[in-house]
This record gives C-alpha cells, sequence and structure tokens, in this order.
C-alpha cells in the first residue's frame, strides 16, 4: 500500500485531475437530475470543493483543505496561485475592449466604494463586537476586504495573531459568500452584462470568490468580473495600512 | 501553432505579473498591484493587433482556450483547498465581517450601475 500512496504523491497533479474530473461529472449529474439544471453544475462542482475542503481540514486539522491529506497534495498545485491566475488571465481572449473602456469609470469607482465600505462596515463591526484598539479594529476591517488584505494590514499596523487569524476567516467567509451566492442573486442585481461584471468584481473584491461566482453564473461574465477584482486587493493593500489606518488611529489613539 | 498560442498566454502573463510586482513595490505594499488584470489587457491588445496584421492563426486560439476551459475545473480545485474549517470555526467576527459588509457593497451596486450608463 505503502508504494501506492508513494506512486499517487509524486503524481500528485495528475491524480487532482482526476478526482477534480469525477467530482465535476458527479456535479453535473446531480445537477441535472436532481435540480433539473436549475442549479448549474459548476456551482455544485465548486460548493463541493468547499465541502470537501471542510472535510480535508476536519479530517487533519490543517489549513490546506483536502490538499492536506497526502494522497491528495496535488490539489495544492492545480487550485494554487500560478494556474488560477493563468486560466483568468486565458478567459480575455476574446474579451471586448471597447467595453472595458466604456465602463472604466464605473469600474474604479466600484473598487474604490468597494475597498471603503466593506472596510468601515467591517471596522464598525469590530467594534460593536468589542475591540477597541487601532491595529485590531484596522484589521479587521481589512479582513472584510479579502483574505489578503487582512493579513497583510494586520502584519504591518502590528496586530495580534488572533486578530489576524480573525480576518483572514472573515475574507475567506466572503469568498465563499460570493462563490455560492452569486449565480442566485445574479437575476436580481442585474449580473448579466459586461459592464454589470466589471462593477461587481470592483465592489466584491475576492478574485477567487468573483470568478468562481461568475463562472457559475454565465462563464462567459469572467473576464470582465476578474479584471476588476484583481486591482482590488492591490488598493486594499495600499489603503488599509495606510490612510484607513490613520483615520482609525484618530477616533481610537 | 497549439503552442504558440499558449506561449502567447504566459508571455502576457509574465509581463501582467510583473508590471503588478513592480507597480506593488513602487507603492510600497507586500502585494501584487493588478498583475492578472495588467496581463488580460495585454493579451486582448495582442490579440488584437495579430489579428489586424493577420498573424492570429485560428490554432493559437484553441491554444489559449484550452486553459480558459480549464478554469472551472481549476475553481473547483481551489475550493477544495481553502481553509473552510476554519471559516466556519472561528466565530461570530468572522462572519459577521465577513457577511455584512458584502452585502452593503452589492446594495450600491445600482447606483453605480447608473454611472456607467451615462457615459456614452
Amino acid at each position: 500500500m505503502e508504494y501506492i500512496t508513494t506512486l499517487l504523491v509524486k503524481n500528485g497533479l495528475i491524480v487532482a485531475f482526476l478526482v477534480t474530473g469525477i467530482v465535476m461529472y458527479f456535479s453535473e449529474w446531480l445537477s441535472k437530475t436532481l435540480t433539473n439544471k436549475k442549479i448549474p453544475g459548476s456551482a455544485i462542482a465548486i460548493f463541493s470543493g468547499l465541502v470537501l475542503a471542510y472535510i480535508g481540514g476536519k479530517i487533519t486539522g490543517g489549513n490546506k483543505g483536502i490538499a492536506d491529506i497526502k494522497q491528495l497534495s496535488g490539489f495544492e498545485f492545480m487550485g494554487g496561485a500560478m494556474f488560477r491566475d493563468f486560466a483568468i488571465v486565458s478567459t480575455a481572449m476574446g474579451a471586448s475592449f471597447a467595453v472595458i473602456k466604456k465602463t472604466g469609470l464605473a469600474g474604479v469607482t466600484s473598487l474604490i466604494v468597494g475597498v471603503i465600505l466593506s472596510f468601515l462596515a467591517g471596522a464598525v463591526i469590530a467594534v460593536g463586537m468589542g475591540f477597541h484598539d487601532a491595529a485590531s479594529i484596522t484589521t479587521i476591517g481589512a479582513g472584510a476586504c479579502t483574505f489578503v488584505v487582512g493579513p497583510v494590514t494586520g502584519t504591518a499596523v502590528g496586530a495580534s495573531s488572533e486578530v489576524i487569524a480573525i480576518s483572514i476567516a472573515a475574507g475567506v467567509v466572503k469568498s465563499i459568500l460570493v462563490t455560492i451566492g452569486t449565480p442566485f442573486i445574479a437575476r436580481h442585481i442585474g449580473l448579466n452584462n459586461p459592464q454589470a461584471a466589471m462593477i461587481y468584481g470592483g465592489l466584491m473584491g475576492t478574485t477567487s470568490g468573483t470568478a468562481a461566482g461568475l463562472a457559475a453564473t454565465d462563464p462567459k461574465l469572467v473576464p470582465y468580473g476578474a479584471m476588476t477584482a484583481t486591482f482590488y486587493t492591490g488598493l486594499g493593500c495600499l489603503l488599509c495600512p495606510s490612510l484607513l489606518y490613520v483615520m482609525v488611529k484618530i477616533i481610537y489613539p | 501553432m497549439l503552442l504558440r498560442g499558449v506561449a502567447l498566454l504566459a508571455g502576457c502573463f509574465i509581463i501582467g505579473q510583473i508590471t503588478g510586482e513592480t507597480l506593488g513595490r513602487w507603492l510600497h505594499i507586500d502585494a501584487n498591484v493588478g498583475g492578472v488584470g495588467f496581463a488580460m489587457l495585454l493579451l486582448i491588445l495582442t490579440q488584437n493587433e495579430l489579428e489586424k496584421k493577420g498573424l492570429f492563426h485560428k490554432e493559437m486560439e484553441e491554444g489559449v482556450n484550452f486553459w480558459s476551459k480549464m478554469y472551472i475545473p481549476i475553481i473547483v480545485a481551489m475550493s477544495s483547498i481553502q481553509n473552510v474549517r476554519v471559516a466556519i470555526s472561528s466565530g461570530v467576527v468572522a462572519v459577521l465581517v465577513g457577511v455584512i459588509p458584502m452585502l452593503i457593497c452589492l446594495a450600491t451596486m445600482p447606483y453605480i450601475s447608473k454611472l456607467s450608463k451615462k457615459e456614452p
């Protein structure tokens, strides 16, 4: 048995291709038979991924979901930032530059509103939950942006590791919520055209959540949403530890 | 030809990422600022240029399309390596901070959408 494990670990990426393929096949089947295609197969597959991640975390107590199970460690590579970003960029092929130019101003506005509003709301909740020092409030507010902005900000302003963990968790909750929720709210917020997708990406910010959510809604919208969302984390890392931290510091010296 | 498409994609990807990292350094923040976004813009622009000059081969497109079709499986793999256990178990603060600000942002969407329609 030992040699099979070794073989699976050595060919981790291929194992990940196989397992993902099985998950996707199963999800398509569920979508067809149980929901009459009302819930897209890709949405079920992404949700199944999250369930697998939870199971993996429960079994091993690790932080990398299913990839903590040795035989499935290839998932870390397949689902890692390199492949994810490469695939996101590839979706831009055939996207309309004219649309991007036309939505430029609204896209930038959505980014600024998205970062600042998320931060303020997160900070207010932090205060409401009993945090009264500027570093903690700022870090939790930053966690409301994305799970990268939180720890980057927390490290910069010198927050405790417990608070940084909360900010990461908040970012992950947001990303999961956007992943699962996007297909369901799309209809109600007019998320059915490239312009709306760009604004949505700017407001939500989480690249993984937005991209996955849009993929489950309408794959044609992915490049537009991802385009703005990819600037969000950078903007958050720029504003939260500087301008926004100073603002919080004035109120809570 | 197929590989030329993949190479084009890879080239745009690398240049975009370098741009994002460099921008991050200029701004003194430890993050990649829009690397993916720059790469996407670059890919769209090069594709347009090559098409104009008649240098864009159908098979090149297929090299890129393969990756865009791999996109959802990769996202599924990405979901399965998230720290869902901690997200669920780390308590009320994380859940509230993850959910409420997102809903507030969502509520502003109709107003910002109007902004894009005003433009010509």
